[in-house]
């Protein structure tokens, strides 16, 4: 086992839907810079996309949306808590990065004239553009990456970030998955995006892998920035997805629902107004469950034979081609059967929700130097096209921070430190097995962290959280790719804790089920209308705290403000409030 | 103490199957274990085709798409299916 030494200008960590935009616009913006884009994977197949997408479901295209009406649609979608700024800029640059991609070769749908075939999904506004041919996406991005000279590094895990004396990132370590050699890379400026935290809950199959998210994506990155110093944002607005039962994919409503399919409940009947994922949605979603209307449905089977062919074609061989396996293994054809769903268990994602490193509307984070774009970065919301616009202004963030600063200098212990850490695994002849240390601790992330939130459970669950921190030091691997999930469980760990501690300090209930506390059922704008803020204090204990809303840039109306929270179907509004009477702990 | 109990040797039916007689890894080929988000598939230098070392799978099928023989199918993991 070696240590490989490296200088680069840019270090761009993590080579899925963000990163490569980052890499490809840091040497657009300077070509003279050498950038590197380090993966932990392979470039050609990793992150979130690996097998394509199947539409964008935030797109602000001329004509049928504004930047304004999509910054308000969002605000209200995530009860206010959000740095406008942040998704202005994504709004602002939405259009121009669907060009674009286009233009590289990515396929949007297109009506007759030539124009984009926008569909409305949200509660609001039309922002959903479907990509039926959305499957070549990483080959595009990958022919950009080589046509912009990026260079690349495959099967590299990133452990951690250098920092110097004043706080500022001095580049990051990371080890071969296949060597275990350790590879220090000193850079003027950092990208991180390494995507969503998603090994944190255990799915209810107990299958440690099948996840909704990439499983490669395991919180890496927050546990990084947190190391490092960042500010992380919004962890307590859990990620928490409705989800094809036991596959754990998407069910894709709003793939369907342009086509006529809803979410039904048992009964077959619509109990939602609106497919698209919010935490409000995924409370009336559990009011259902709990109301014994469950479980709940997608529904296609009142669908034209075309139609379905057509849903079969898109979904099975986008985004998780293998769906069509699964229902046919279940007997589960869309002409006869609805597709039963559940509710996943947690993640990080801000992708999705808000939980992420906190970054301003220029991809910068607290940390000088570091950057963040895509699900890891705290812009709501933000899914695929958020984290191109993002990498976007991260790769440019980046080459301008290079133009005005040098390298900071690397601190000998901190890799002497971070070495002997990375290395310890392998060096144990008897010790724990990364897998089982990893179900025992997302096993406790379920039963003490999955909402509604108790604050009772939370603090057995943060004890328990910090006696693992203890097993950490057991971990035995007895191959490099075993030390790759050794290393895993540390950042799966820091995740669990920092997902504990985030919500123990909001004492409200907010974004529906995301944030949902027994103990404190209201929502409590008096006390809570800010961002809440976790960051490693002076005493490298986890610190909570603050952080006060940026005055709007767009304003709100008060029935805007609360448009989120009238997303249940008038009638079965009714029957629910009956049933919630006989079940008063599921009322919020 | 337990930490330092010895470990087991647990069998697990793995998702992914090769094809050994369309598999072409004794001609160098590495498309599937080059491709996988996870790494889990690796080359068995004795039989010169590719498998599925370690169970840990997010049948998102790479492996089976590119690989150019047509010689890997990816099934759903025995606990979801």
């Amino acid at each position: 086992m070696e240590t490989i030494e490296h200088e680069v200008d840019v270090l761009v960590i993590g080579g899925g839907t963000a990163g490569p935009m980052a890499a490809v616009k840091a040497r657009q913006a300077n070509p003279a810079l050498r950038v590197l884009l380090l993966e932990k994977a392979n470039v050609k197949r990793s992150g979130a996309i690996s097998m394509g997408m199947d539409g964008l479901n935030n797109a602000v295209v001329p004509g049928f949306a504004t930047p304004e009406q999509y910054v308000r649609e969002i605000t209200a979608a995530n009860d206010g808590i959000v740095n406008q700024k942040t998704l202005m800029a994504y709004a602002r640059g939405s259009f121009d990065m669907i060009e674009e991609l286009d233009r590289w070769g990515v396929k949007f749908e297109k009506d007759e004239t030539g124009d984009y075939a926008m569909k409305k999904v949200h509660h609001m506004g039309t922002y959903v553009l479907p990509m039926p041919e959305g499957h070549d996406i990483k080959k595009v991005l990958y022919r950009q990456l080589k046509r912009a000279r990026v260079e690349i590094t495959n099967r590299l895990v990133a452990t951690r970030l250098l920092t110097d004396v004043d706080g500022r990132v001095a580049g990051a370590m990371a080890f071969d998955c296949r060597t275990a050699d350790f590879h220090v890379i000193r850079a003027k400026s950092v990208v991180l995006s390494t995507g969503a935290a998603g090994r944190l809950g255990l799915p209810a199959s107990g299958y440690l892998f099948g996840t909704y998210e990439n499983p490669t994506n395991c919180g890496d990155g927050y546990s990084m920035a947190y190391h490092a110093g960042a500010e992380l944002s919004g962890i307590e607005c859990f990620q928490i997805n409705p989800l094809i039962k036991d596959y754990n994919g998407p069910a894709c409503a709003y793939v369907t629902g342009p086509f006529g399919g809803y979410t039904t409940n048992a009964r077959g009947e619509r109990f939602i107004e609106c497919d698209y994922w919010s935490g409000q949605m995924m409370w009336e979603f559990q009011r259902e469950l709990q109301g014994g209307n469950g479980p709940v449905f997608l529904k296609l089977d009142h669908l034209a034979e075309e139609t379905i062919s057509q849903i079969e074609t898109i979904l099975h061989t986008n985004e998780r081609p293998s769906r069509g396996r699964f229902h046919a293994g279940r007997g589960t054809d869309y002409r006869q059967r609805m597709v039963e769903m559940h509710i996943s268990e947690i993640g990080l994602c801000s992708g999705h929700s808000a939980s992420g490193v906190w970054v301003d509307e220029h991809a910068r984070t607290t940390v000088p130097g570091l950057h963040a774009a895509g699900d890891l970065a705290c812009v709501p919301h933000n899914y695929m096209l958020g984290a191109f616009v993002y990498g976007r202004l991260a790769g440019e963030s980046s080459a301008a921070f290079c133009a005005q600063h040098d390298f900071a200098p690397v601190d000998a212990g901190q890799v002497e430190r971070e070495r002997a850490r990375v290395w310890a695994p392998l060096q144990r002849e008897r010790g724990l097995p990364a897998n089982q240390v990893e179900f025992k601790l997302r096993r406790m992330v379920n039963d003490y962290l999955q909402p509604p939130k108790v604050t009772r459970k939370m603090e057995i669950g943060l004890e328990r959280f910090t006696a693992i921190q203890d097993d950490l030091g057991q971990l035995l691997a007895r191959d490099p790719h075993e030390l790759m999930r050794a290393l895993e469980v540390h950042a799966i760990r820091d995740c669990a804790e920092m997902a504990a501690r985030a919500s123990l300090f909001r004492t409200e209930s907010r974004w529906g089920l995301y944030h949902a506390r027994v103990d404190f059922p209201e929502r409590n704008d008096a006390d809570w209308f800010c961002h809440a803020q976790i960051r490693k204090g002076a005493d490298g204990a986890m610190t909570s705290f603050k952080r006060a809303i940026e005055p709007y840039i767009v304003p709100m109306a008060e029935d805007e403000r609360a448009s989120y929270q009238r997303l249940r179907v008038p009638a079965a509004a009714e029957a629910a409030a009956v049933r919630s009477e006989s079940f008063p702990e599921f009322q919020q | 103490m337990t930490a330092f109990a010895p470990l087991a040797q647990h069998p697990a039916a793995v998702p992914v199957s090769v094809d050994p007689d369309k598999c072409i890894a004794h001609k160098g080929c590495t498309v599937c274990v080059d491709v996988c988000p996870l790494d889990v598939l690796a080359i068995d230098l004795v039989k010169g085709s590719a498998y599925m070392k370690y169970d840990e799978c997010w049948y998102c099928m790479p492996c089976e798409k590119d690989c150019p023989t047509g010689a890997v199918h990816v099934d759903i993991p025995y606990l979801l299916r």
